[in-house]
């Protein structure tokens, strides 16, 4: 055990720290997420200098433009673009499932053509998995996928969607084949988000903002090479996407965290010092921050000792979310009276935290995963 | 950056838990007197585990009493291990650490006016002078754990020094294991316990109260390793890390327990169960010493700033 960088790692951690200084602007500092994500076209020029400095893609391998470090140098990243502010690369769906993914179940062909593009935020992706009536029952997808010849015929509406309406490719589950059975009947496709007969239709959130989309496929022909994996095998290649969807949150939702703490401390200097209560409320805020860390960390050495994720990763989503929801709380609680007015800040991350527990898997989901998979309780279904 | 126990560590770890498993057993007879085991603790090397090898231990660190002082928990282990290795050694000079290896004197130190097993030790420390154990006993939350109050006779001065972060890390890595072993009670009921005529560990109202339970404890387990580590390695963060972990570790375990009773229903209610035992210690844990709202509001002053007022 130590929990210390090693030489090298302090190196890339000076280095990367000195490259943040000297390539962010000052005014892009303090990014609040939301759709501030979409905004000016800043998201891909700031996300194309990462991969310029070679820090988009650090774990991916070096032929497909990434850097091949081990994860503990994504985790200095996170905590670095943390500590100084930095918007995250905007190509999160890219970056965290639909490259993953094509990595693990994409031909030769299809890594050459989109990896490298995805880091370099010449393709943005987005993720067509929910339905209006199939949300965590992902098996339940009607989106059909017809095999016509050389081409799938796709028809459907997908819902829930985040950067669909900037987006240039995304990751679609369907139904395959409607006769075969549950869970060997769909099918996983890449699709070009610019094709005819694909539709955008942004949706607006309680916090007023439209970060998510339903998106409607009408006779979308989409070509045969677009295919991951075989077809009818569409569940387990989107179970590899789930996977590390939850695998890598970890750490930038840990990274956010940071943020948001340091952001209380703030409110709690300047407003509620002297209350005891307060301050005391403030304090399990930043223990459960580094309860969080350390267990991204323990995580993540057993996963570089093993290659698979230790079963305590599978906490961190669940409780970031809900220490993302009390904490805003208290956040807007500090400032008094003056709590209700929307100050930019906590005003919005309070509206947004309470999608926290719903997105990426809602938290009965994940209550389930950890009982039945962590826990090995029985199966409730 | 490598947050795992070496393969020696984790072994350690094993044989502490068969070992315990074996000489306290859950249905061992609670009620009678407990045996401390002390000269077989000696023998095992648990009791001069950081202490240097020519004073008679093992020269390891305070990261492998971490790793016993969980399996103590674990195993709801009665005896004096805490006071005399997690409470009273950094205090001791070079003759009574001799004397502690070998399984000579039990030892245990003042706190807030309170000697713990102050009838079953030999010697107490109160502010860098050592007393010998004399005095009445009061019976606390968890009757495996008296405190007394000192008859403070002659005392002798010891050459060692306070550890307070080394201390508190102790107590959260016992309360670590005791939420522990009430998560795996209650998973195990969990599985086993029919109604309606399906284990009750597939109704969610009991798989996610156990789901619940599982976070606190992997995130009491970071806090209290993190807090380990840095008490062996002299870490500027000792403090405010010790502070959060016995904090969190405590209050996680009083949780775990209380929700493994609900989980058992009314055979968790009952005397007969051995729950309420392993309740009872994460409650003296919690109480003993600095109880989580002062700690959250040392931890504050670190974070914070010292209050200014008020």
């Amino acid at each position: 055990m130590d929990l210390r960088d090693t030489p090298e790692e302090a190196a890339f951690r000076g280095e990367l720290r000195a490259w943040l200084e000297a390539s962010l602007p000052e005014d892009k500092r303090g990014w609040r997420g939301g759709s501030q994500r979409f905004d000016d076209g800043f998201g891909r020029e700031w996300s194309r200098k990462l991969f310029e400095g070679g820090y988009a893609g650090l774990t991916w391998p070096k032929e497909y433009g990434g850097a091949g470090a081990p994860y503990s140098y994504q985790a200095i990243f996170l905590e670095e673009m943390a500590r100084a502010q930095a918007p995250p690369h905007v190509g999160v769906i890219g970056l965290g499932m639909a490259g993953p993914t094509i990595m693990v179940h994409g031909t030769e062909e299809q890594k050459q053509a989109h990896l490298a593009r995805i880091l370099s935020a010449e393709e943005i992706w987005c993720q067509g998995f929910s339905e209006p009536d199939a949300g965590s029952d992902l098996a339940a997808v009607r989106t059909r996928m017809e095999r016509r010849g050389d081409v799938f015929v796709v028809n459907g509406q997908k819902v829930w969607s985040s950067f669909a309406h900037i987006a240039d490719w995304c990751i679609l589950v369907g139904l395959g084949n409607p006769d075969a059975p549950r869970y060997r009947n769909l099918t996983y496709l890449m699709v070009d988000m610019h094709s005819p007969g694909v539709e955008v239709r942004p949706l607006r959130q309680l916090t007023g903002e439209a970060e998510f989309n339903e998106i409607f496929f009408t006779d979308v022909e989409v070509p045969a090479g677009n295919l991951l994996g075989e077809e009818g095998e569409g569940w387990q290649v989107a179970m590899t996407t789930l996977l590390h969807e939850r695998g890598t949150l970890g750490f930038a939702l840990t990274a956010a965290l940071e943020v948001a703490v340091s952001k209380l401390i703030d409110v709690a200097r300047e407003r509620g010092n002297g209350d005891a209560l307060a301050r005391g409320r403030v304090a399990q805020e930043w223990i459960e921050l580094q309860a969080l860390r350390y267990t991204n960390y323990r995580a993540l050495t057993t996963y570089e000792r093993t290659g698979i994720p230790g079963p305590e990763g599978s906490v961190a989503k669940l409780r970031w979310s809900e220490q993302n929801q009390r904490l805003t709380k208290l956040g807007r609680e500090l400032l008094g009276p003056e709590g209700i007015l929307d100050d930019g800040w906590w005003h919005y991350q309070q509206l947004r935290s309470r999608g926290n527990t719903i997105e990426a898997g809602s938290s009965e989901v994940l209550r389930n995963i950890i009982a039945e998979r962590v826990l090995d309780l029985p199966r409730s279904r | 950056m490598d947050f795992s126990f070496t393969a020696e560590q984790q072994e350690l770890g094993k044989q502490a838990r068969a070992w315990l498993a074996d000489r306290y057993p859950l249905d061992r007879d609670w009620d009678a007197p407990q045996d401390d085991a002390w000269s077989e603790l000696a023998e095992l090397g648990w009791l001069g585990v950081s202490i240097a090898e020519e004073e008679g231990g093992a020269g390891l660190g305070f990261l492998e009493e971490a790793i016993l002082l969980e399996e103590l928990g674990y195993a709801l282990y009665p005896g004096p291990y805490l006071a005399t290795i997690g409470l009273a050694l950094p205090w001791l000079g070079a003759e009574e650490r001799r004397a502690v290896a070998a399984g000579e004197t039990r030892w245990s130190v003042e706190v807030r006016g309170l000697v713990p097993w102050l009838r079953s030790v030999d010697r107490v420390v109160v502010d860098g002078a050592a007393y010998d154990a004399r005095g009445e006993e009061l019976p606390t939350v968890d009757p495996s754990r008296p405190l007394g109050r000192l008859e403070h006779g002659e005392g002798t001065p010891l050459s060692g020094a306070r550890d307070v972060a080394r201390s508190r890390t102790a107590v959260a890595c016992e309360a670590v294991g005791v939420a522990q072993r009430a998560l795996e009670l209650g998973i195990e009921h969990a599985r086993t316990r029919e109604q309606f005529g399906k284990p009750i560990g597939v109704y969610q109202a009991v798989s996610h109260a156990l789901a619940n339970t599982y976070g606190d404890v992997e995130l009491a387990r970071s806090l209290a390793y993190w807090a380990a580590w840095c008490v062996a390695e002299g870490d500027e963060q000792a403090a405010v890390a010790a502070a959060a972990a016995k904090a969190f570790a405590t209050e996680a375990a009083v949780a775990a327990c209380e929700r493994a009773i609900q989980v058992h229903g009314g055979t968790g209610f009952t005397w007969e169960h051995p729950l309420h035992r392993f309740y009872k210690r994460a409650l003296w844990l919690e109480g003993f010493g600095a109880r989580p709202a002062q700690l959250r509001a040392e931890v504050a002053d670190a974070v914070l700033g010292v209050t200014i007022g008020v």
